[in-house]
């Protein structure tokens, strides 16, 4: 991220760390599930945005995070903590898992965004079928009101562990961004073939990628889990979340590491703001996402943080 | 001994031989050119020896070790740099943040890898370009940056695929001194050159390919009077025809 983009982002990191300790409830629902995206979508960006491939199923590690999350706890007895950090591993661990099979067969563009699909969709469905994860009836965590639990009587507590977990990642993408890892995921996505010639093992390079991606992303899903104590398989590996992942990060500004934030903001800001007038007519706001993406793919390619960028630039001048 | 040994190399593409044979090897701190008309599978043999083709037959040594197996990212890390003849900038980045995509090989920190793809640049007149996106630079800067970001690997052998290909004569004529700088240093050259100009200037010793056959090697001069060079390019007969006329 250059000079000229900071300031924004400090600015909207203020505000996000302030207006909890204010705000409604159903303010600081919104929040936090603006977060929960925001991190879910910085997961997308570290492979999509940095490393070049183009995920339809980040579902899967959102879904897996949140399952190991909630399931070590419920049926195992493991501390709530202790099994959001196994999520994060176990998200880490399924994208190197997918990220093995597909990269090494070669798998690239919309294969690639094809097979990511099909696993959250296989994975949707045994969650949806299997005892373990509670079939289709879902999981419910016991209320159980610790911090030593992951749970708080304040939702501004909570509000606030997520965005520490964004301002953490978005620390690590700035970092990675800055230095040789970013330059390596740069190359990969820009041409392969230079790559290698250059001296980077490709592969080797697009499994980081997508480690880093399952990881960050399985800890929005640990999240979503300890904030509403309930899953089901159509939210742990609902296609929904997949689709908000990347939209937020091509909204915000793919490749850059405050896109997902700007993003998801905006989304569900918007979002909210349609329901809230055309609130009868159900699926408005998907309605809405698909106009938007539309247009931000038209016209504003670099997103919310690339034209901030430039306008800065201009104004500068 | 050679740096880089190239022994009996074969690549086929179904019935199609595009290299059949072929031998070659680069002593260290050489400048070595290879021609040949078009098709004749030079650049394929350029695949061979920077990993990026399989050979069906034949091996390749590098500095006495076996590498025919080894992928094109360790040998670029063994020390082998290529350089593409269609040019491959990434171009969604910069023209230093191409090159130090080059020098990261070597250097880990971006401060260093920055410093040397700068230095780089300049040396390569690119000075003035550092932080334009490499999409937007002519034909001839692309062929630079080809070369500045193969540079910056630190390579011990570079392949030069058609670096002057393109490029106007006074482009060439700036080039030149540049390449002999560069094996002044210390890094040995294989370059693949229609431009006979540079390659006379050039080169210590030439390969002739012909058909994905070495048809000749030797000097430059003894090898353009090679009846057998002037016939793979201009056609049966060409040699007497020329001979009559002298």
């Amino acid at each position: 991220m250059s000079k000229h983009a900071f300031a924004p982002v400090a600015l909207v990191l203020l505000v996000l760390a302030v207006v909890p300790a204010f705000a409604a409830n159903t303010t600081i629902n919104f929040l936090v599930s603006a977060l929960i995206v925001t991190l879910a979508a910085q997961g997308w960006n570290l492979l999509g945005g940095f490393c070049g491939p183009f995920s339809f199923g980040h579902a899967a590690f959102f879904g897996t995070g949140a399952y190991v999350t909630a399931v070590l706890q419920s049926r195992y007895g493991v501390n709530a903590w202790v099994g959001f950090a196994a999520g994060i591993a176990a998200g880490a661990l399924v994208g190197g898992l997918i990220g093995w099979l597909s990269f090494r067969a070669g798998l690239r563009g919309s294969y690639f965004a094809l097979i990511t699909l099909a696993f959250a969709e296989v994975f949707r469905i045994v969650a949806n079928a299997i005892p373990l994860t509670g079939g289709a009836t879902g999981l419910l965590l016991k209320l159980d009101v610790r911090p030593a639990n992951f749970q708080f009587a304040s939702r501004a507590a909570f509000a606030w562990i997520a965005l520490a977990c964004v301002v953490a990642v978005l620390a690590l993408s700035i970092a990675i961004a800055r230095g040789r890892l970013g330059a390596q995921f740069a190359a990969v996505r820009e041409n392969e073939d230079a790559a290698r010639a250059l001296g980077i093992d490709v592969l080797a390079t697009k499994l980081r990628a997508i480690c880093l991606s399952g990881a960050v992303t399985a800890a929005a899903g640990g999240l979503y889990a300890q904030y509403f104590l309930y899953l089901d398989a159509n939210i742990a590996y609902g296609s929904w979340i997949s689709v908000e992942a990347l939209l937020a990060v091509i909204v915000g500004g793919i490749g850059t590491p405050a896109g997902p934030l700007f993003g998801a903001l905006a989304l569900h800001a918007l979002g909210e703001a349609t329901k809230l007038f055309a609130g009868a007519i159900t699926g408005i706001d998907l309605v809405l996402f698909g106009l938007i993406l539309v247009g931000a793919i038209a016209f504003a390619p670099a997103g919310i943080a690339g034209s901030l960028q430039t306008l800065m630039a201009r104004w500068r001048r | 001994m050679s740096l880089l040994d190239v022994a009996g190399v074969t690549r086929r593409f179904g019935g199609v031989v595009a290299v059949n044979a072929a031998s070659l090897s680069v002593p260290e701190g050489a400048i070595v050119g290879l021609i040949g008309p078009n098709g004749a599978g030079k650049t394929t043999l350029f695949g061979i020896i920077s990993g990026f083709v399989a050979p069906s037959a034949g091996s390749v040594t590098w500095d006495g070790a076996d590498i025919t197996a080894l992928p094109p990212h360790r040998r670029a890390q063994a020390g082998i740099a290529r350089t593409f003849q269609i040019v491959q900038p990434f171009a969604g980045l910069s023209v230093v943040e191409n090159i130090a995509v080059g020098a990261y090989l070597r250097h880990p920190r971006r401060a260093d890898a920055t410093r040397i793809a700068t230095a780089i640049a300049h040396r390569l007149g690119l000075g003035a370009m550092l932080d334009r996106p490499a999409a937007a630079l002519t034909v001839a800067g692309r062929k630079r940056l080809e070369l500045a970001r193969a540079l910056a690997t630190g390579p011990r052998l570079l392949l030069l695929d058609e670096v002057l290909a393109g490029l106007n004569p006074s482009e060439i004529r700036d080039i030149i001194p540049l390449i002999q700088a560069i094996r002044a240093e210390g890094v040995t050259i294989l370059m693949i050159e229609h431009v006979m100009q540079a390659v006379m200037n050039l080169c210590d010793h030439l390969y002739v390919l012909a058909e994905g056959r070495m048809i000749a090697e030797g000097n430059p001069v003894t090898v353009c009077t090679d009846p057998m060079v002037i016939e793979a390019y201009l056609g049966h007969g060409a040699a007497a025809r020329m001979q009559s006329h002298a």
